[in-house]
Formats: C-alpha cells, structure tokens, sequence
C-alpha cells in the first residue's frame, strides 16, 4: 500500500458534553474512496471539517504526506477540494462566475475548460442564469463542476449526493472512481446507498455520555 | 483490498495572493450591485440621521455649523455599523467563508480584500454623499473639504476594525448587538480625531497632525486588523 496521503493519529472531539468520537485513527491512501458512515449526530461532519481543516476543536494529531499538517497549510489547502453542506455557491453569481470565482484562485483556467465543466454537470444553457434561480440540485451540480477541472488529489465532499437526480448520482459515482482509480484520494458521506468498488469504510458511532460529573 | 496505483502528482500553488485578493474584490462587488437594496440601506440610512438633527434640535445656523462635522462623522460611524453585519453573514451562510478559509492563499489577505471591497460599497458611497450633506449644515467649503479628507482616511478603519467585530459574532444569533457592543468603543479615537481635525480646520489651526494621526490609524488598521479578522472568522467557523 502507498503511503498515506493524509493521516490522523488518536483524534478526539467533543461536542457539548458528549464524545463524538476518540481514539480515531484514520489514514488516507491514494487510489482509496472511504465513506465516513454513522447515523445522525455521530459526527461525520465533524469529523470531514477535521480533517479538512476547518475545525479546530479536537486533540490529536494530523499528518500531510507525513509531515504535522499545521507545517504545511498553503500545501495541504492546495491539494485539498472540500465541498461541504453549504457548497460555497452564491445565489447572486451565475454558475460560471461561481465556477471561476472557486477555481480561478487554485489555477487559472480559460472559460471554455470552465463551460466545458458546466456541461459536464448537465448546466449546457445555464451559464449565465443567476443561481438563486436554479434548483437546489442544479446548485449542487454547480458545485461538483469543480471536480471537473480539479487538480487536487484531496477530494473531500460532505452529503455531496443530496439533491441529486439518478443521473447525476451516476455521474457522480463514476466521477469518484475514475479519480481513485488516478491516483487521487475521496472521503465521502452519504445516506445514499452508495457502494463502489474497493471503498472503504469508516464506521463512526454515537458518542457515550462524558461520565465526570 | 486496495488496488495499488500510484498516488496523483501534488498541485502546486500557482495563483499570487494578489490576484486572489482582486478575485475576491470583484465577487463581492459583482455580487453586491446585484443586490442594489443592500447598498442603499447605509446611505440612505446617513441621510436620514443627518437630516433629522435640523428638525430634531435646531435649525439654528450657528448650531449647525459648530455640530455639523460631529453630526455627520457619528452618523457615517452608525451606518458603516449598520452594514457591518452583512460583511460576512452572506458568505458564511452561502459556504463561501469556508472556501475561503480553504484557499491556499494566506486568509489574512482574503479577509483585507474582503474588507477593501465592504469599504467600496458603503464607505466610499458615505464620503461621496458627505459634502452635499455639509452644505446642508451649513459648514464652509474649508470645513467639508477637511471633513471629507477625513472621513476618506477614517472610514476605511471603521470598515477594517469592523471586520474583528463582524468574523468574532458570526457564529452567534443574537450577534448584533454584541457586535456594536464591541466595535463602538474602539471607533471612539477615531470619531475624536475626525471631528477634531474639521474642529481645528474651523478656528484655522493647523490639521497636519490630526492627519498624521489619522494616518497612523489606517496603517495600523491595514497592518493588524485583518490578522485580528482572520483568527476570529477561523474561531467561528470551527465552532460552526
């Protein structure tokens, strides 16, 4: 096996006076789609915003390409394509505005690979639509044009088939695959019934009740 | 279990802080003359403040003229305040924060694009309405082009120091009130060396060291705020 991409040793957190998880040891190889499963509350969310950085109330400690992540922050975020419940679209911006104005501070990119992007995701026609008038799964398709044009091995997408028609979770499915199957890494939740091949699985159960008073 | 492929060559950072910070200038500014009402708000806002202490206290010339320049520098300080709560709400709800605070480009420099571009919108908009105000008041053509000089240095601390206050209540609901609770006390040098310096402009003394100091309190603001700005939205965001 490759050596791992991301890596976090004994992760802890707590959420009010609950422990979401401890003892975690999670490792991210190149060429691995991990799904994050648990039921509501178990704290998959938490746990992705971890590990993407976006969180910083745990103890334990995370590692890039195997050395501390806080060493190596511009790199990491550099290879790291995070697209959370909150997908980073603006309602006033048009797909393609919103598509450049995502990717065009990570590499440049002319608009035509963008529109290309955009059709890639069933947008064809869209481009210049603002996007408080497109559906809740046209916004999310928005979104996941950016994994068309990514360079980062580090996908890490939250509840990124919510919204989406049979269509495009297909083309999401094989989207997944074909970047594993490059080398590239996918942490994923889902309370679709997603089962790829090789993924693997990372059960997170519902924290125990602190027992100090 | 694992098929073994060879891991996918890293990515590199290409794109300067600059050209990231006029990306995020433009968005905001795209995004903002989309949504014209929000705009309108803090300047109609001023208008009406200043228009009310004629009828409200007195329509007295030499009233007006003595408390015009106070007038005017409380009333700009309240509405840059009234629209500091929209600096990052839009963005935190919509997800953009969080892209941002992902980008490869140090956040401090995000966030002062970010605030150049909140200054754009409501704080040059309050200079450029401020002279005709001025002469509503009363004031002399020395006294509002002094005032007008020092609104241009003072409102873009108003809106940088704003964003401490704007990234630190983010998370809360009831952030509005804090927000004036915490920003008000550190506009107050600012206020007194504006109103001052059109003060001293009046009795004809000189202005260049209210300028200065003035001055001083941009650089300072350019220099330290965003570092501020950029910890308290990372606090927000984690607690998110």
């Amino acid at each position: 096996m490759s050596e791992p991409m991301l890596k976090a040793v004994n992760l802890q957190c707590e959420r009010g006076d609950r422990i979401l998880f401890q003892g975690l040891d999670v490792s991210i190889v190149p060429g691995t789609i991990t799904r994050v499963e648990g039921p509501n509350g178990a704290g998959k969310t938490t746990l992705l915003r971890i590990l993407a950085g976006l969180n910083d109330s745990y103890t334990g400690d995370l590692f890039w390409c195997g050395e501390p992540r806080a060493w190596q922050r511009e790199v990491f975020h550099r290879n790291l394509l995070y697209i959370g419940h909150r997908p980073g679209i603006k309602p006033l911006l048009t797909p393609l505005e919103n598509l450049r104005a995502l990717s065009a501070v990570r590499r440049p990119l002319s608009d035509g690979a963008l529109c290309q992007a955009l059709d890639g995701t069933g947008l064809q026609g869209y481009y210049h639509v603002q996007c408080r008038n497109l559906s809740a799964g046209q916004q999310r398709r928005v979104a996941l044009a950016r994994l068309l044009v990514s360079d980062e091995p580090l996908w890490i997408l939250d509840e990124a088939f919510t919204a989406l028609d049979y269509h495009g979770v297909a083309g999401l499915e094989q989207l997944l695959v074909e970047h594993a199957a490059s080398g590239g890494a996918v942490v994923i939740t889902t309370h679709h019934d997603l089962d790829l091949p090789g993924m693997a699985r990372l059960k997170l159960g519902v924290g125990e009740p602190m027992n100090d008073a | 279990m694992t098929p073994k492929v060879p891991a996918m060559p890293l990515a590199v950072v290409r794109v300067s802080a600059w050209r990231a910070m006029a990306l995020v200038v433009r968005r905001d500014l795209r995004a903002s003359l989309r949504q014209r009402q929000d705009l309108l708000n803090p300047l109609l806002f001023f208008f009406m403040v200043v228009t009310l202490f004629p009828l409200g206290v007195s329509p007295e010339v030499s009233f007006l003229q003595q408390a015009g320049s106070g007038i005017l520098w409380v009333a700009a300080l309240l509405s840059t305040l009234l629209s500091l709560d929209h600096l990052f709400r839009h963005d935190f709800d919509d997800g953009t924060l969080e892209q941002m605070v992902l980008q490869p480009q140090p956040l401090f420099l995000l966030v002062l694009a970010k605030s150049v571009a909140h200054w754009l919108l409501t704080g040059l908009p309050l200079v450029m309405l401020a002279p005709v105000l001025g002469v509503m008041l009363h004031l002399d053509g020395n006294s509002i082009a002094i005032l007008c000089l020092t609104l241009l240095i003072g409102t873009p601390v108003l809106s940088l120091i704003g964003a401490i206050g704007a990234a630190l209540t983010l998370g809360l609901r009831a952030g509005g009130v804090l927000l004036s609770l915490l920003i008000i006390p550190l506009y107050i040098p600012v206020l007194i060396f504006g109103t001052g310096t059109v003060a001293a402009a009046a009795n004809g003394a000189p202005v260049g060291g209210y300028l200065a100091l003035m001055m001083a309190f941009l650089v300072l603001a350019i220099t330290l705020a965003p570092f501020a700005s950029a910890a308290a939205l990372r606090i927000s965001l984690s607690n998110s």
